[in-house]
């Protein structure tokens, strides 16, 4: 007994030092000291990333696809964690647009200047896009695709219910629509991330913010603007949709997944939905299959319009996601690096991740491409692109995650917001989240 | 007792190591401090290090992602988190955890020590088996246990015929809690035990036979002579438990994530430094946390002192 212990960690010490050693002796061949890029994705359309480090990698250096963990929080802390410690191996990063501000000020994103800040950044881009990659007036990430929401419904169940779909339509009117068909809207109203991009789509719909767009920078000093018309608006919307008979059995705790079952139910009308890009695939590639469209026409009765108003004849601000590329502040070849996110955001590549993988362009010209035409609806393109030209982006603060909770916490259960209360106490719990007064 | 005799001994044989050193007994006395030394330096470097810079961030509102942004706030960190109820309802939930598992693992602990100490034939058999859940990894427990309470895979529902099979464990507080400490309570009882174990083995027979020779019960013998002869053992178990089961953890992040409610405070300080990178009020947290480990050890070490003197004024 006494042996077997101490043998035990020596073994293991011996195999450890071992495998450390195998690891750094990798990590230093290449052979000829051609640099290698380690660029870390999250898991969305891994074949055609793989295919672009490939592409992309030149004679002066290779790119290394490394995987981040699926949930986003977890990329956060783990690309956090590295970036923090001044991690010289970080070289390109798929960043969600909420983490750009926040990384950014914390100075672990090496911004793109001069004639590359032009090409990362020219009139091609979209303007939804463009703006999630701008901190304090640099170009700190290359926008690499867009993500935005639109309102799916099926076309008969609007007839049905005399909504002519040819007009923007309000979220009143969609509520007030389905309600007369015993139909139903679904929405993402967990609580989590996605809750926040549609109070805030809402809230933007009514020409509102949640903090005050002209101090967001300043952190803990920005402006909140939360109790405002414009919130008492999107809470109104979504108290109406709670009171009606509209909501999902699932509601408060509904997700991007929990809904796309109710378009296509064994009878039934459909529903309206307001969901993101993958939709039109989900369907597209699902025709008679459990949970998809039973046949062609059904397929054709799928339509899709602007994400709904807020308030009758203002636009609506469609939510924006996606990813962007940053480049780690401490990577030892910094300039390489920019060089290969200019090439993995290109139009070529926006094309194929478009094609492959159905995650959308963030510049014009791709929409514009035969290749995209061919794979999609003429209207669909134009309505995303134009979703992506004109949508909102959430809060750009080093704060986001803290504001992202502060906003769960005050807003969920969907259930309990009222237009009265629910915008003051969220304005009053994040002016305190804000200045440290508590704990979130 | 001893911790009472250890210093006394040391305290009478100092003087006369004194008188009687020698310079060979010098030059190895300072080459044990020089073979000491790095250790030492090693020791506070990872933990008196990281102790100390807590404590310093703890003064400072500072988030990691706006570096700027950091400025001196003192001590109202402390006042934000002592003021705040999530911070009470947190301490409470983490008392609440430490106080109930570490009592049924006390006394399912002490019966799996008697059964332990007075086996006659398979002794290393089953306690090898005794041990088992002490050698999983905790995460590991936690996983186990919410896959047993799941609703959908899990087999705790078909088992406990006064609850629906597609009852959510996971969905309120009160049953969250339960399967929280079931795996806490699987998990550590055999530590408790071994503890115990050694603590009867002290026990002298020569007692217990004098109890039975006069007429005293199973149970007066139990209350009477061995309780009171394993007090310290029993202190020990508690006191290592108690502090163990104050920082619970894993079974929460796995199990719940805190969800309903159930959160502890070392959950409560590894989201503010981890997840939402407060690394100010977070440092604030974990000072408060350690702080009240310390009240909590102190308590207990209070609390049975005065019943070991009790039970020597008995005798």
């Amino acid at each position: 007994m006494r042996v077997r212990p101490t043998a035990g960690p020596r073994q293991l010490a011996v195999a450890t030092s071992l495998v450390l050693a195998g690891t750094l002796l990798t990590a230093c061949g290449g052979g000829d000291g051609k640099p290698t890029l380690n660029w870390y994705i999250n898991p969305d359309g891994q074949d055609t990333l793989n295919q672009l480090a490939e592409d992309c990698s030149t004679d002066d250096y290779d790119i290394e696809i490394q995987l981040l963990p699926a949930s986003a929080t977890d990329q956060r802390t783990q690309l956090a964690r590295r970036l923090a410690a001044g991690d010289s191996s970080t070289d390109l990063m798929s960043l969600d647009p909420v983490f750009v501000p926040e990384f950014a000020s914390a100075g672990w994103l090496e911004p793109f200047t001069g004639d590359l800040a032009d090409e990362v950044l020219d009139d091609d881009v979209l303007e939804g896009a463009a703006q999630t990659v701008q901190w304090d007036d640099q170009v700190v990430a290359a926008p690499q695709w867009s993500n935005t929401q639109v309102l799916w419904y099926r076309k008969s169940l609007a007839e049905a219910a005399g909504l002519d779909m040819n007009q923007p339509v309000t979220w009143g009117e969609v509520i007030d629509a389905a309600a007369s068909q015993d139909a139903t809207v679904g929405v993402q109203a967990n609580k989590y991330e996605a809750y926040v991009v549609w109070i805030n789509a809402l809230i933007q719909g009514a020409g509102g913010n949640i903090l005050d767009p002209d101090t967001v920078e300043d952190g803990r000093d920005a402006k909140v603007t939360i109790d405002s018309d414009a919130g008492k608006a999107a809470a109104a919307v979504i108290q109406k949709l709670a009171d009606s008979g509209a909501a999902q059995p699932d509601f408060t705790t509904s997700n991007e997944g929990t809904s796309l079952g109710q378009m296509y139910p064994d009878d039934g009308p459909g529903e309206f939905m307001t969901n993101w890009t993958f939709v039109y695939q989900n369907y597209a590639g699902a025709v008679g299959e459990a949970g998809g469209p039973p046949d062609e026409a059904a397929l054709d009765d799928l339509g899709w319009a602007r994400y709904p108003q807020t308030v009758a004849g203002e636009d609506s601000a469609p939510p924006i996601g996606g990813i962007t590329i940053g480049v780690g502040a401490f990577s030892d070849n910094v300039d390489f690096a920019q060089e290969a996110a200019v090439c993995i955001t290109s139009s070529e590549a926006q094309t194929q991740l478009a094609v492959n993988e159905g995650l959308m362009p963030s510049r014009q010209s791709v929409y514009d491409s035969d290749a995209l035409k061919e794979a999609y609806p003429a209207d669909l393109l134009e309505l995303w692109r134009d979703s992506v030209d004109t949508g909102g982006p959430r809060p750009k603060s080093a704060y986001y995650s803290q504001i992202s909770s502060a906003i769960q916490s005050r807003w969920h259960p969907p259930t309990s917001v009222d237009p009265n209360t629910t915008p003051k106490r969220s304005a009053e719990f994040l002016r305190q989240i804000l200045s440290g007064e508590a704990l979130l | 007792m001893s911790t009472t005799t250890a210093p006394k001994a040391s305290r009478s044989q100092e003087p006369r190591r004194k008188a009687a050193v020698t310079d060979r007994e010098r030059t190895e006395n300072s080459l044990a401090r020089k073979l000491v030394a790095p250790a030492i330096v090693l020791m506070l470097f990872v933990t008196a290090f990281p102790m100390l810079r807590a404590l310093y961030l703890s003064l400072f509102s500072y988030s990691l992602t706006a570096p700027d942004d950091r400025e001196f706030v003192g001590l109202s960190n402390y006042w934000t988190a002592l003021s705040d109820e999530l911070f009470w309802r947190d301490t409470g939930n983490t008392v609440m955890i430490m106080l109930v598992t570490v009592f049924f693992e006390l006394v399912i602990g002490f019966a799996f020590a008697l059964v332990m100490h007075r086996l006659i034939f398979a002794r290393g058999l089953v306690r090898t088996s005794i041990l088992i859940p002490y050698g999983v990894i905790t995460v590991v427990s936690g996983f186990a246990w919410q896959f047993a309470f799941s609703n959908s895979n899990g087999f705790v529902n078909g088992w406990l015929p006064f609850i629906g099979d597609d009852f959510n464990w996971f969905a309120q507080y009160d049953s969250s809690m339960i399967a929280i400490m079931a795996s806490e309570i699987w998990k550590t009882t055999p530590f408790m035990s071994l503890l115990l174990l050694a603590g009867l083995a002290q026990v002298s027979e020569d007692m217990i036979e004098a109890a039975k020779v006069d007429g005293a019960t199973w149970f007066q013998r139990l209350y009477k002579v061995i309780l009171p002869n394993m007090k310290a053992a029993i202190m020990v178990a508690v006191l290592f438990r108690a502090l163990d089961a104050y920082r619970i953890f894993d079974n929460i992040f796995v199990m719940t994530a805190g969800a309903n409610g159930t959160e502890s405070i070392s959950f409560l300080t590894y989201r503010q430094v981890i997840e939402q990178f407060q690394l100010g009020i977070g440092s604030a947290l974990s000072v408060l946390l350690f702080l009240s480990v310390l009240v909590v050890a102190f308590v207990i070490v209070k609390v049975f002192r005065v019943n070991l003197a009790d039970a020597r004024q008995e005798s």
